[in-house]
């Protein structure tokens, strides 16, 4: 044992002989790819829209304690500060959205080729990025 | 003689596999992340146009939108769903990432526990809107 990370590279067979088997490669090893990014964003967009849901309750609580306390999530959000996390929170409600679909045809057995998989990434991330700018084109006319 | 050997287990697989391993409670779990992500399709859709029928709009426009009953059934849809949709997924990240079994129930349940209380905010909020 030259390494002592041999130690945890310790396996059986199916007769109960002890073999040493390799570990996976950890993940600075592999390249960036679409599938494995994406995956990760998953998460981080559903954490993300969490953090963001005290928005939604900071807005939903004011709106019912009155203008005063409305008047300041208003001023939060037209803020720079506040108008930075609207468009996090858009684009990664929009992103979860469009992914969490692509998930669901998965669980329902559509999709799981390769190139299947790539293309469909894609077409999340333009699906998340010309909707992100739709909803806010909309929404700065509509202001 | 390998193929003589027997033995008899007088316990259906099912009770052997159950609370083994991995294989605690998956199913239901997972069933609802599936469940609460199709619901959230369609409210997240409206949620949207929802928010941009109110862009800018003051506060008395925005109690007056959600004292109509339908907005009002539709928003405390969504905050039941979306809370409950984040602390199932919250969970799972927690029992992928965090390897300490005391840390990681800790988190789980502080996690639910936010939600809950988030949840009930939200919905007393959207209730008091929507009744006086």
């Amino acid at each position: 044992m030259k390494d002592v990370r041999d130690a945890l590279m310790v396996a059986y067979t199916s007769d109960g002989k002890t073999v040493r088997r390799p570990l996976s490669p950890h993940l600075q090893i592999y390249a960036p790819q679409i599938t494995s990014i994406l995956s990760i964003m998953n998460r981080v967009t559903g954490i993300a829209l969490s953090v963001g849901t005290l928005l939604l309750v900071w807005w939903l609580v004011a709106a019912a304690s009155g203008p005063g306390a409305f008047a300041a999530v208003q001023g939060f959000v037209a803020s720079p500060v506040g108008l930075f996390v609207l468009f996090g929170w858009t684009t990664s409600l929009l992103f979860h959205f469009f992914n969490g679909i692509r998930h669901l045809a998965w669980d329902a057995g559509f999709g799981f080729d390769l190139p299947q998989t790539y293309t469909s990434g894609w077409a999340v991330v333009i699906a998340t990025a010309v909707s992100t700018v739709l909803v806010w084109a909309v929404g700065l006319w509509l202001l | 003689m390998r193929e003589s050997i027997s033995i008899n287990v007088r316990r259906s697989q099912l009770g052997r596999a159950r609370g083994v391993g991995a294989g605690h409670s998956g199913v239901g779990h997972w069933r609802s992340e599936r469940i609460t992500s199709i619901a959230l399709v369609p409210l997240t859709l409206w949620f949207i146009y929802a928010m941009l029928h109110l862009v800018g709009a003051p506060q008395p426009a925005v109690a007056a939108w959600v004292s109509n009953p339908i907005n009002a059934t539709l928003l405390l849809v969504l905050i039941f769903v979306t809370f409950q949709h984040m602390h199932l997924g919250f969970q799972v990240i927690c029992e992928d990432y965090v390897s300490n079994k005391w840390q990681m129930t800790l988190m789980i349940l502080g996690a639910k526990a936010v939600s809950l209380v988030l949840g009930l905010l939200a919905s007393v909020a959207v209730l008091k809107l929507a009744l006086t």
